[in-house]
């Protein structure tokens, strides 16, 4: 019964979280009372449902509790005559008049304020939307838990008083705005699949959390090419992920992965999430990222890659979004269609890039392709390198095991 | 509705320079600022540039010592402001996207919330 009752409570949390949060977030103009009232729902849930039984709608029961909880809070704040801060809220909806009248979106929209740091935005999101404790926000970002719990009561202050509106933005501003919610997912999604310190590659939370903000944008949000494309991005990307470590723990490049370990289904929603986005509006760069991961996805080795379509795609990629990194794959997938020579010429402008001095992939990169070209001893130092530089501990394993083959 | 301080930065030197037919276009950028903002500007000031400034803090003898300079000794300088009430910041950054200064380089325009003491 209790393993039952926890299972029913975590996968409430999951599902209505964000829902019950942003609910009462607008109604009480208090996201501190909203995250205290829906924590102690679920914290009650987890008393009561042993015993009453695990209600017919979850969500109803969850929502009740906690609204009840935060009027007995204000009505308490009225009697002491404590006034705070409260959001800006357009007051009670009055049915959905828009597409984007939604309080899972005003919240979204709200911890992904520019008016916030992107650490901040990030930080909210996690807390707020997808329901993870401080602690785990914390272990997310490598701080600790006083840090974390510090950087959110700050950026809760500044939406109170600077009064950053819970709304979604005006259609002038809607672009931009989901340029910066998709950071921010695609920022907690890249955490999850290669987590920079630690013993595991991949974060799975992280990564599930990442992909439940997909797919919420994507519904909530149908028509936008740029969040089909990103969620695309994510699909095909962590479709390899019980791919990419060996069951020794060992990182595997693209070229050792076991292909029949990719996930199937993924891969092909991924690719009609792309062909979604790609017939709703021009490429933007998670399309392209994507068209990428597509472009792997459907090759059936390593060696039958479409290593041209790639090198094109990047450069594609790199007019759109000219990063150091972007150039560095590209010059890599160069080396691919035209050997590790071509490789290196490719990588040697990046070598006085600063953004890249310490960028462990890209030593890696040219250890890998002075290996190929048997120029042993400047190999190893890349390697070294890369060592460095890296502190996740699979992928040290890997560089220390090349090495070693040398 | 809250208040909100625009405070415009810049490096005097640059405002220094500027030639009048660019003094004229800046104007009307302030002027077109005024126009949208309407009654939601409670006041706003130029201020002489940040070398005149005079400043007055505690000495180590307990006495008060004036400094000739501004307090913050920096290359840019607060050099004007404007006092307005909005709704919410969104409402706020919409404006302040009309003043000059957010375009040019060495300048920028950083909004504060008054304090609401009820």
């Amino acid at each position: 019964m209790s393993a039952h009752v926890d299972a029913a409570v975590a996968l409430a949390h999951r599902r209505e979280w964000a829902q019950l949060l942003a609910v009462l977030a607008r109604t009480t103009g208090d996201l501190e009372l909203a995250e205290e009232c829906v924590q102690e729902a679920f914290a009650q849930a987890l008393v009561v449902w042993p015993v009453s039984g695990i209600p017919d709608r979850p969500g109803a029961w969850l929502t009740r509790v906690a609204r009840n909880r935060a009027l007995d809070e204000l009505r308490r704040r009225a009697a002491l005559r404590r006034r705070l801060p409260l959001l800006v809220t357009d007051g009670p909806v009055s049915g959905p008049d828009s597409a984007l009248d939604d309080d899972r979106l005003r919240l979204i929209f709200t911890c992904c304020h520019p008016a916030l740091s992107q650490e901040a935005q990030a930080a909210l999101t996690l807390r707020l939307v997808c329901g993870l404790s401080t602690g785990e926000v914390a272990r997310a970002f490598l701080v600790s838990e006083a840090t974390m719990a510090a950087r959110l009561t700050r950026a809760k202050k500044k939406i109170a008083t600077a009064r950053i509106p819970y709304r979604t933005p005006a259609p002038e501003s809607l672009g931009a705005r989901v340029s910066v919610v998709l950071e921010v997912v695609q920022l907690i999604f890249t955490t999850g699949h290669t987590a920079p310190a630690g013993p595991g590659l991949v974060r799975h939370d992280l990564l599930d959390r990442a992909l439940d903000l997909g797919r919420l944008l994507h519904l909530l949000m149908p028509t936008s090419a740029e969040v089909a494309a990103q969620l695309a991005l994510m699909l095909l990307t962590s479709a390899r992920a019980a791919a990419r470590v060996s069951s020794d723990g060992r990182l595997l490049l693209l070229s050792e992965q076991d292909r029949s370990l990719w996930n199937p289904s993924r891969i092909a929603q991924g690719v009609a999430l792309l062909d979604e986005a790609l017939r709703r509006g021009p490429a933007s760069r998670y399309a392209l990222q994507a068209a990428i991961a597509a472009t792997h996805a459907s090759a059936a080795s390593w060696e039958a890659t479409d290593w041209a379509e790639i090198v094109e795609l990047y450069s594609r990629l790199f007019v759109l979004w000219p990063s150091p990194v972007v150039a560095l794959n590209r010059a890599v997938a160069v080396g691919m269609r035209d050997g590790p020579a071509a490789g290196l010429a490719a990588l040697s402008p990046l070598l006085s890039e600063p953004a890249l001095a310490t960028y462990p992939y890209l030593s890696a990169a040219r250890a890998d392709f002075l290996r190929q070209l048997g120029r042993v001893s400047e190999a190893a130092s890349a390697y070294e390198e890369a060592l460095v530089l890296t502190s996740n501990d699979v992928e040290r394993r890997f560089l220390l095991e090349r090495l070693g083959a040398l | 509705m809250a208040k909100y301080m625009l405070l415009i930065f810049g490096d005097p030197k640059q405002w220094d320079a500027m030639t009048p037919e660019e003094w004229r276009a800046h104007d009307a950028a302030h002027a077109a600022f005024n126009a949208a903002a309407g009654s939601r500007v409670l006041r706003g000031e130029q201020l002489e540039s940040p070398p005149v400034a005079t400043t007055l803090r505690a000495g180590s003898d307990g006495g008060l010592v004036l400094t000739d300079g501004p307090f913050l000794e920096t290359k840019e300088g607060l050099g004007g402001y404007y006092l307005i009430q909005a709704d919410d910041l969104d409402e706020v950054t919409k404006l302040a996207a009309l003043l000059p200064e957010v375009r040019a380089a060495h300048s920028a325009v950083e909004i504060r919330p008054v304090v609401d003491h009820g």
